[in-house]
Parts: structure tokens; sequence; C-alpha cells
């Protein structure tokens, strides 16, 4: 254990770096907090001063509001059944011993270095474009009508390109777990007589089980607030179709010109992100524990 | 039943070759161990049995059974491992639980089998635990359970004792031994440590660089070993080895004293030394003798004898107890 004057050492050495922290996160906090309760448009700059409840009960009360929280949570919930079950299938694939497993595993994660503005563009127009998309020519060739992506699918279109992106995250994750299984451990099942289905229900997915909980817990956070995706794609349409939280606030305080609006979206979206991390810390958090 | 036999078994890792050729007879209910220094191939050599490393050519079979090519699950043996290998999820009764309902078995039986393993081996109030919660001899003893509920064929074990402390290992060793007793079921043991082997053993097999030196009783080998690698590895302290004129003597290339087959003197006798260090262990005392010409020498005496370092010793080996050996190691 450190001895007093180490630890005054210490939190004399660590507290600029603690109070820069502060600040940096308590300031746009503190401000958006009272933009929230202000008359701020830039569409009206004349009428100002504060506004009470107004901005909140402007942005829960619109419809476009309900729509946009339950696209946030099909767009998370999308993602991580996608990401979590084809990552594990991914990553039992990736363990086998094959020929060039150096190369495919860094094949497998690239998507994960695509920045997401250019992923959107590259499914929008690569794939999804029912003119010159692959997908398009995909449905040609068969005989079919193309489908139009972003119009008729606009969510789930939306939850495809993310998928793609954090699929190779949970993969990597998931297949630093199953080689960290001791050898023993599977050759002993293999003994007990347990088939491949059994060895994994019983040993490999158990063992796997804190790797998930990490991964849906990282995941949730970012997915809360995707942005480019939709930016790049559908622009939130059609109508309300793929707006979630995050994209809303952006439509109320940017393009509709409401600061005060957008910062009650902004501060409501931040208890919403809350709320979610505290249930899923109480739902599949006690698997963390050692 | 549980009768083992290997026929020119041979394996290879690549251009490795691990075990060039074995063949053995292993009866049933006979508790055999392999012993040998490390990378000798005894554990390649139980996990072929076990089925759980392929065969590069040769057959095994199991109660005159061709199983060479059968998986591990059909060939109804039980392994314990070196780390236990529990499944660290699952309480002790659904570790030991595990391979019965794997098997499919009703639920009632399952549990009447895990009360009466759990019975056999002391474990009752542990059965709901973790096995993180339990100590090393504990842990084994789980994983001994586990094995003994398939009621199989044969048990393979894979040094099992030797992450225990020493106490533990001489009681763990009783418990296995008095477990063979009573169930009289095929045990191959697999061990580097040539007392477990003498101390437990039906017969052993003395393997070296993938082959198998000598397999006999424990007794036999001690007392008629086939040759110096044998000779010197079984029996501790080790034996002591006079090559050159001294054993040219004996007409031999080499011959051999073992360490408690000595008649010391501090008058006279065959070979001059002076003592080195003296590991005293009350019952016994270990000499290390630098004689004159012949080299280092390990000498057992009774706890009695007091020596110190730089004393003057004369040896004298039992004539009826000298082990010759030819220039290639065989025993004349």
């Amino acid at each position: 254990m450190a001895t007093k004057q180490t630890r005054a050492l210490a939190r004399t050495m660590m507290a600029p770096a603690v109070i820069v922290l502060f600040i940096w996160m308590i300031v746009p906090l503190v401000m958006t907090l009272w933009f929230s309760f202000q008359n701020y448009s830039l569409i009206n700059p004349m009428m100002t001063g504060f506004a009470g409840w107004a901005n909140y009960v402007y942005v829960i009360g619109d419809p476009s509001f309900t729509q946009s929280l339950i696209n946030t949570l099909l767009l998370v919930g999308g993602v991580l059944l996608i990401t979590v079950i084809g990552g594990t299938f991914l990553a039992l694939l990736l363990d086998q011993p094959i020929w060039g497993q150096g190369i495919l595993r860094i094949i497998v994660i690239s998507p994960f270095f695509v920045m997401p503005p250019v992923a959107a563009l590259i499914w929008k127009n690569g794939f999804m474009h029912p003119g010159y998309g692959m997908l398009g020519h995909l449905w040609k060739f068969f005989g079919l009508q193309p489908v139009d992506w972003f119009n008729q699918y606009p969510l789930f279109s939306v939850i495809v390109i993310v998928a793609w992106q954090w699929l190779p995250f949970a993969t990597l994750i998931l297949l630093t777990a199953l080689q960290s299984l001791s050898e023993e451990q599977r050759e002993a099942s293999e003994m007990d007589g347990a088939n491949a289905v059994n060895r994994f229900r019983y040993i490999i997915l158990p063992h796997m089980a804190r790797a998930i909980t990490i991964v849906i817990l990282i995941q949730t956070i970012f997915l809360l607030g995707i942005f480019a995706e939709i930016r790049v794609t559908t622009g939130g349409g059609p109508g309300y179709a793929s707006t979630n939280i995050a994209f809303l606030v952006f439509r109320t305080g940017i393009l509709s010109n409401d600061i005060g609006a957008g910062s009650a979206g902004g501060v409501v979206a931040v208890i919403i992100a809350n709320v979610v991390a505290i249930f899923l810390m109480r739902a599949v958090g006690k698997n963390l524990d050692a | 039943m549980g009768s083992i036999t290997l026929e020119h078994v041979n394996k290879s890792f690549g251009e490795v070759e691990i075990i060039p050729d074995i063949s053995l007879d292993i009866e049933d209910g006979e508790f055999v161990v392999f012993v040998g220094p490390s990378g000798c191939g005894k554990s390649t050599l139980l996990r072929l049995i076990a089925g759980l490393e392929d065969t590069t050519s040769g057959k095994i079979l199991l109660d005159g059974q061709d199983v060479t090519d059968a998986p591990p699950a059909r060939r109804g043996l039980a392994m314990v491992f070196q780390s236990y290998a529990l499944y660290p999820h699952m309480s002790v009764r659904d570790n030991i639980a595990f391979p019965l309902k794997m098997a499919k078995m009703p639920q009632a039986e399952i549990d009447k089998k895990v009360d009466y393993a759990a019975r056999t081996l002391n474990l009752g109030s542990y059965l709901d635990r973790r096995p993180r919660a339990l100590s090393g001899g504990q842990r084994q003893r789980v994983a001994i359970g586990r094995a003994i509920v398939r009621e199989p064929k044969a048990f393979l074990f894979d040094e099992p004792l030797s992450n225990l402390d020493a106490a533990l290992r001489v009681n763990m060793r009783l418990e296995i031994t008095e477990l063979h007793q009573q169930l009289k079921t095929t045990m191959i043991y697999v061990t580097h440590d040539q007392v477990e082997a003498m101390t437990m053993a039906d017969r052993i097999v003395v393997l070296n660089a993938g082959n198998v030196e000598q397999f006999g009783s424990p007794l036999d080998l001690y007392k008629k070993p086939a040759n110096r690698f044998v000779a010197g590895f079984i029996g501790s302290p080790k034996m002591n080895f006079v090559d050159g004129p001294e054993a040219a003597k004996h007409n031999a290339h080499s011959i051999g004293v073992r360490p408690e087959h000595f008649k010391l003197s501090t008058t006279e006798g065959a070979w001059k030394g002076t003592v080195g260090v003296a590991e005293q262990l009350g019952s016994d005392t270990f000499l290390h003798v630098q004689t004159d010409g012949l080299g280092l020498m390990t000498i057992r005496t009774d706890g009695d004898q007091t020596f110190s370092h730089g004393d003057v010793v004369y040896l004298t080996p039992d004539p009826t107890r000298i082990y010759k050996f030819d220039a290639a190691g065989k025993a004349l």
C-alpha cells in the first residue's frame, strides 16, 4: 500500500488532468442544460428568455420522439443480435487451424477500420442502390425487381450497415475468449462423451459468457449514438422511419435551427442512455463478477 | 473388462517421430504405470490410448476390439488430467454428472451414481460448490469422481498428482491405490516420478525416447533392470555407475551399484573416498562421496552414523549386487 506521502503526491500530480477532464465534461453539459430551458431558435432570434419546460414538452410530445425511441431500441437490439450471433459463429470458424489464418483474421477485422461515413457510402452506392448497386444487379440476374432498400426498408438497411461494421469487433473479442479455453477442458468434455453441439452448449458458451457481456455493453454504448450512417444514407427518412434519438437531436437542433429544443432532446438522450446502461448492467453485469 | 493391447503403434508429429514402435499388453484389472523422463512420449502414448491423438500407424485394441479410429467418447475410457480440467462454471455435482448427462441417463439414476461417487471420495459436503472454491486435493478428487461415475473400461491418469504439494501427493497416492483395490478396473497412470511408479504399480513401463526400455513388476525392475537406463531411472537415490578399468575387472563395460548396497568403513575397503555433502534424513543418511579416480558416489547409510565434510571413508560394494552392463548399456 502507498504511504501517505506518495498518495498526496499522486493526487497533486493527477489533479491537472482530472480538473481539465472535469471542465471538459461539465461545461458542455451545463450549457446544454441552460439552452434547453431557453427560447433559442435561429429562425426567430427575437424570441429569447426563459422557456420553462416548453422545449421538453415540444420534443417529447411530438410523435417523432416515440418513433425515434423505438427506432433506437430496434437499431441497438438488431445490431447486437446480428453481431453477437454472427460473431460467435465467425469466431468458432476462425478458431479452426487453417492455412493463411493470420491473413484471414486481418481481412475479417478490416471493416472495423473503415470510417462510418465511408462504410455507409460503400453500402449505399456499391450494394444497395437499386440502379447500379451489386444487390440490384443480383436481383435483376434472377429476374426480380431490384429493391430500393433505403426507401422500402430504411431502418433494416441501416441495421445491416452498422452490423457489418461492428461484426469484426464482436468476432475479435469472442475469438480471444474462445482461444483462452483450456485445451484440457475441451478434451475432458470429449472424453465425457459430449458431441460438438453439447460441447458448444455446456463448455464453450458458458466460457464465453463474460466476453459476450463485454461485447454487449461496449456496443450498446456506441450504438445508442449512431449518426453518420443515417446521415449519409437515409437522412433519417422516409419521414422519421430511420431516425434515432441522436439523429432527432440533430434534426431539431441543426436542421430546424431550434437550439433550445435540440438541447432538450440532447438532455433526454443522455437520460435514456443512462437508463439503458443501468438496465444492462443489472441484466448482464452479473457475468462480470469474478 | 478392460484389457488394452497396442500393436506396433507409431506416432509422428510431422517429421518428428515421438513413438517409433511400441507393442504392449495390458491385462484387465491391472494398474500399469508409464514412467520416464520428460519428453519420453509417455503422455503421448496415453493420449493415443485415450483417442485424443491419432496413431500414425499401428493398432490399438480394447478388449480385443480394434478402436484405433474410434473417437474418444466411443472407447469407454475415462481420463484424469494434470490440470484436473474441471468445468469452472458448473458445481461439483454437475461436473461429476456431466458424462452421465451426455450419455442421456435418467436423472434419478444420475443422482444415485453421483451420490455414490461423492461418498466413495468424501465429497459429500462440497457437492454444491464450484471447483474454484476447492483445494487442489479436492479438485483432484472431483476429477476422479467424474471419471468413476461412468464405470469406464479403464482409467487413464495423466500426471494427476504433479500439481499437489508433497504431503497431499502421498495421501492421494494411497487413495488412488485404494480405489484400484476397490474397483478392480484397469488403470494406466503416467508419471515422471519413479517413487509413484514403484509404490502404485502392478507393472511398470519404463519409457525412454519413445521406446519401451522394460515392462515388468516394480521389484523386477529394481532387481533385474534390463539395461543401464532402467537401472539408473528406478531407485532413489540413483544407482552409481563406474566405467573403465574398475568395470573391466568384472568383465563389463560399466558396472552399477545402488547406494544401499555398499559396506561403509572408516578403516578399510575397496574404494577410498572423501565425504562431501551428508544429507541427513533422520531414518537414513545420504553421503555424497568423492572417490579417488571413480567420481562422485551416493551412499545410503542408516541415520545413526554421522559423518562430516572431509571425512575419509572406504566403500565396498556388495559383490552379489553389482549390476554389469555391456558397451550398448544392456545388462549382462
